[in-house]
């Protein structure tokens, strides 16, 4: 088998901070991402943008540009990259199951940093399963990796700052953008936490991307309350209601988005120690000041131990670097509190912005007006309507509801109804997110074909 | 129409074209993208039918989490086409709906 | 149900398969059980299990048994008002090589020695008449027709709603901590309070051994991890589920269209969390035997993977019968990987030794104190 001292799983900006840092201080690391090259999901794409698509950068934004020098630094440390390697099993033991153009191997590792990043809370509508729907991350990743944009003005619906984020990026590149229809009340509640966010230069930005939204005239229409995508067999149409009264628009494609969640499945699978993040209403596993798991040698850094963002997550990378380096004898203990304390500060800033964030753009309840005809498991089709009814047999957890119901039983293993299901849950037994529980999500983490894991080396 | 357009239709790369061929038609892609790009960007963007129902789904997350845009790449049947790039010459398909056991 | 101590006729430690089909036969025959279980109904074996409803291959002190069972699996539609999903798709054992046909012919001739003639023997064109995917070296094989599978967590529930319609009550998250024998009753601690029966049943699973030695019996039991692993949705190629006679193999296509694959390859088990952990380099001799009679599965997508926890003894048999230590206790664990199809009767059994004080089949073999 082969081995490493450190693995670092993921190369966004958590996993790059992280292997640069370990490598320059002597580790031999090793770093997996599916993707064909280093970037996560901000950064997508930034090396082929920064040198063939150049001129992409003047929409893509400043905060998309900086991804290139962390790129620069990553390729240029010792640390060995291995894109397109699908990490589908990490065990206790810190053997690591990776599948690369169809070969499964396990190699092990001295040390694990899991920086496996964020996903989009998938929140069901009616309808969102039609052609012709998908996310803001998809279409953004479409726009990074690929410079595509939407053919036809385009409706996108939800909150968060990556919503604005591409409606920006859209006006800037000059892309038809034929509303954006803004999910929920902008809460009071988020006023406290104003100053803290204001510091970090979260507002500051927001505010200017909103002010270039506006620039662009586009149609943002606020306090939408429900949402439905209608059309046969291809979306045509996007129904919406207001507290003031409802509306249709004509649309070929929709984009979705309701914030971000720490990406679970591979930390839950191991399984690490996992606490409920009442604030951002996701799991995420239950880490020290230094990323540190319950599971010795296993560390989590940038979105995947929390939503942080893209400068948090670089700073909790070289957080996590140096507690790894110090382990394994590389700095002192002396050095690590020096060159620890500069990044947990920085680390610190970025996260202040949190508590705001997370208050202006409250994850939206998923299961208080879910209509029982709406499609909670897209793998399997079960609506919600079948997991109250598995409630009123008797069904009392997530996992039950898998041999009740099947959700969560097809391919994408529970990642897009788990949250969902288990909401509903939680909402007909009167009982909180923490005590109902998640899927017990179990390796492989990704699909391996019956020949791939026979022959696995 | 498709959903989505190249920006650069005519721009820098343009020259690195492949072609691919899903369900029989030759498909124009640009080199680096996803096959789940290219087929957003034709006129079908379906990538396979939903195994219970039948009705037509297309890729949803492009990041490797929502399995909507399995496809049958080279053979392979149920591949997440949002996870692998084009290459010259390559054989895609959409995902049929299994025939099951018993209806 | 805290603080007092409520009365039932029987307590029931265990609900899984075994202890709901106690449940269900003992209300049967009028009596109001309670089942104690110490999570949710079917958390471990009995919705862990792969499912198989197989007489093929089974020990011969359980084939009474499992004659008797599987009737019982016919008639479930009737009897509890939901059949578990069973289907007789066959069950069919594969041969690779001549030596291994070989071997088919003797079991087939030793089953038929015993009275049985529900085994087939297959020659090359009539397995491949069965298992038309099968690989292109088997040769042969045993086939036994009116068996099949059914899908666990649905069987399992099945006898429970069944049960309660009955009068049989189901307490869950009520693990059983402690036993007294106080005059002629029972008395039991649980999580949630303390319960009165004047017998008791012991359908703890792989758990079952510290139940047995609450009452004084001493039953050897490896709580053991068994490996499962499914794929995605494919197209239809085989009815029967299959084994093999040279491997550890057990494979079906579900009604979905799923392939479900096993055959006892074990992961670890964690006593304390009672989870269990995966172990792949095994998964992938089980991938290789798949794909080894099933070509077709070598590109099929795995897309799940998980354990169950089965109680495993010394002569791979189970514990049913009373207990020797204690009076009117009873005992139905430790099935050893192959318990699922014997759910049916075994319930019966143990409902027949407590109302009549005795069965017609044969259960000496399963004696509880047989290691003592
Ligand atoms: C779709 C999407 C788009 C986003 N866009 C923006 C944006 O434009 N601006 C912004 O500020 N924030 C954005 N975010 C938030 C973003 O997650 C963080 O800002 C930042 O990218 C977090 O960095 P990270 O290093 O923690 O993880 P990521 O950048 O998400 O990197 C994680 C990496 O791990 C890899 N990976 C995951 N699982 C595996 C596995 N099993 N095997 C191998 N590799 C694996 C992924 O391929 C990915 O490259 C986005 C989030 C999402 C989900
Ligand atoms: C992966 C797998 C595949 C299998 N495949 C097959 C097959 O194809 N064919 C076949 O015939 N058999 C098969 N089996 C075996 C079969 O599933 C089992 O023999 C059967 O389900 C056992 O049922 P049970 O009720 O004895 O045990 P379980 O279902 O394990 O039930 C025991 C219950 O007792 C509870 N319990 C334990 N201690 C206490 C306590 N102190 N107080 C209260 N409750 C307690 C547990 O929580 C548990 O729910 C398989 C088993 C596994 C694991
Ligand atoms: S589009 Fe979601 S997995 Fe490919």
């Amino acid at each position: 088998m082969a081995s490493c001292d450190l693995a670092v799983i993921g190369a966004g900006p958590a996993g790059m901070a992280a292997a640069t840092l370990a490598a320059e201080h002597g580790l031999d690391v090793v770093v997996y991402d599916e993707n064909p090259a280093p970037g996560g999901q901000i950064y997508r794409a930034i090396e082929t943008v920064s040198l063939a698509r150049n001129s992409d950068l003047a929409f893509l934004g400043e905060s998309y540009r900086a991804g290139a020098a962390l790129a620069r630094a990553f390729r240029a440390s010792p640390a060995r990259f291995m894109p397109g390697t699908t990490v589908w099993l990490v065990q206790k033991d810190r053997a690591i199951g990776i599948l690369r153009d169809g070969k499964a191997a396990m190699v092990q590792a001295n040390r694990i940093i899991i920086a496996t990043g964020a996903l989009e809370r998938p929140v069901p509508v009616p309808g969102w399963t039609l052609p012709g729907v998908m996310t803001v991350g998809a279409a953004q990743g479409l726009l990074k990796s690929a410079a595509m944009a939407p053919s036809s003005p385009v409706v996108l619906a939800g909150k968060g700052p990556l919503l604005f984020q591409l409606a920006a990026q859209y006006v800037a590149a000059g892309v038809a953008i034929a509303a954006i229809l803004e999910t929920g009340a902008r809460p009071i509640a988020a006023l406290p936490h104003v100053w803290p966010a204001w510091r970090s230069g979260t507002i500051g930005k927001g505010l200017a991307l909103l002010r270039a939204i506006r620039q662009g005239g586009v149609n943002i229409i606020r306090n939408v309350v429900a949402l439905e995508a209608e059309g046969r067999g291809r979306l045509e149409a996007v129904a919406y209601r207001t507290v003031r009264g409802t509306g249709r628009i004509a649309t070929p494609l929709l984009l979705l988005h309701e914030g971000v969640i720490a990406n679970a499945q591979l930390t839950k699978a191991i399984p690490l120690a996992h606490e409920w993040n009442e604030r951002q209403q996701c799991w995420q596993p239950m880490l020290d000041a230094d990323g540190n798991s319950d599971v010795e040698g296993i560390a989590v850094a940038g979105d995947a131990g929390g939503i942080g963002g893209a400068e948090a997550a670089a700073h909790s990378g070289r957080l996590v670097a140096l507690a790894a380096l110090k382990a394994l004898g590389k700095i002192g203990r002396i050095a690590h509190e020096a060159l620890a304390e500069t990044e947990r500060t920085a680390w610190q800033r970025h996260l202040a912005a949190r508590p705001f964030l997370d208050a202006l753009y409250p994850p939206p309840d998923a299961s208080a007006q879910l209509a029982d005809g709406t499609l909670v498991c897209r793998c399997e089709e079960v609506t919600a309507g079948q997991i109250r009814e598995a409630v009123s047999l008797g069904c009392a957890g997530p996992n039950q509801a898998k041999s009740f119901t099947r959700a969560g039983m097809g391919p994408c293993q529970g990642r897009m109804c788990g949250l969902t299901v288990a909401a509903l849950i939680a909402r007909e037994t009167g009982q909180s997110m923490s005590e109902v529980g998640h899927y017990r999500i179990r390796p492989p983490i990704k699909p391996l074909t019956v020949g791939e894991l026979a022959a696995l080396e | 129409m498709s959903l989505f357009r190249r920006l650069h239709e005519d721009g820098p790369g343009d020259a690195m074209t492949v072609t691919i061929t899903v369900d029989g038609v030759a498909l124009q892609a640009r080199a680096g993208e996803s096959v789940a790009a290219a087929v957003l960007a034709s006129s079908d963007p379906t990538s396979r039918a939903a195994p219970v129902g039948g009705a037509p789904r297309a890729p949803y997350c492009m990041m490797g989490v929502c399995f909507d845009c399995l496809m049958e790449i080279d053979g392979e049947t149920n591949r997440q086409s949002c996870m692998v790039i084009v290459r010259e010459g390559m054989m895609v398909k959409r995902m049929a709906r299994p025939k099951a056991v018993t209806p | 149900m805290n603080a007092t101590t409520a009365e039932a006729d029987v307590i029931i430690v265990g609900g899984g398969l075994h202890g709901c089909s106690a449940a269900y036969h003992l209300a049967a025959k009028g009596l109001k059980p309670i089942v104690l279980e110490k999570h949710v109904v079917a958390r471990h074996a009995s919705s862990a299990s792969a499912g198989g409803v197989r007489r093929l291959g089974r020990h011969p002190a359980e084939i009474p048994l499992a004659q008797a069972s599987l009737e019982l699996w016919h008639r479930l539609g009737d009897m509890l008002g939901a059949d578990g999903n069973f289907r007789p798709s066959g069950q069919v054992r594969v041969a690779e090589n001549e030596a291994e046909l070989a071997a088919c012919a003797t079991r087939v001739g030793e089953t038929r020695a015993l009275g049985y003639d529900f085994e087939e023997l297959l020659d090359r064109d009539a397995l491949r008449r069965t298992v038309p995917a099968v690989s292109p070296h088997c040769v042969g094989g045993i086939r036994v027709a009116r068996d099949g599978y059914a899908f666990p967590f649905k069987a399992t529930t099945a006898f429970r709603h069944k049960a309660e319609e009955l009068g049989a009550r189901i307490l869950e998250g009520a693990g059983v901590t402690a036993l007294d024998r106080a005059g002629e009753r029972w008395e039991v601690a649980t999580g949630r309070g303390r319960l009165r029966a004047p017998v008791l049943v012991n359908a703890a699973g792989a758990w079952g051994r510290e139940i047995a030695s609450m009452l004084g019996d001493t039953a050897p039991v490896k709580p053991t991890a068994l490996m499962m692993m499914v794929s995605d949705r494919m197209p239809h190629f085989v009815d029967p589920t299959v084994g093999a006679m040279g491997r550890k193999l057990s494979f079906k296509q579900m009604q979905s269209g799923t392939v479900v694959i096993g055959g006892g390859f074990e992961g670890k088990v964690d006593h304390a969390t009672e989870l269990t952990e995966l172990d792949f380099r095994q998964l992938a001799e089980s991938a290789t035997n798949a794909a080894a009679i099933f070509p077709i599965m070598a590109k099929a997508r795995l897309v799940r993977c998980w354990a169950g926890i089965e109680g495993v003894t010394p002569d791979d048999l189970p514990y049913i019968g009373p207990s020797k230590a204690a009076p009117a206790a009873f005992h139905s664990f430790a099935f050893c990987g192959h318990g699922f199809q014997l759910g049916p009767i075994v319930g019966s059994i143990t409902a027949e030794l407590i109302v009549n004080g005795r069965t017609n089949l044969p259960i000496e073999p399963f004696r509880v104190d047989r290691f003592a």
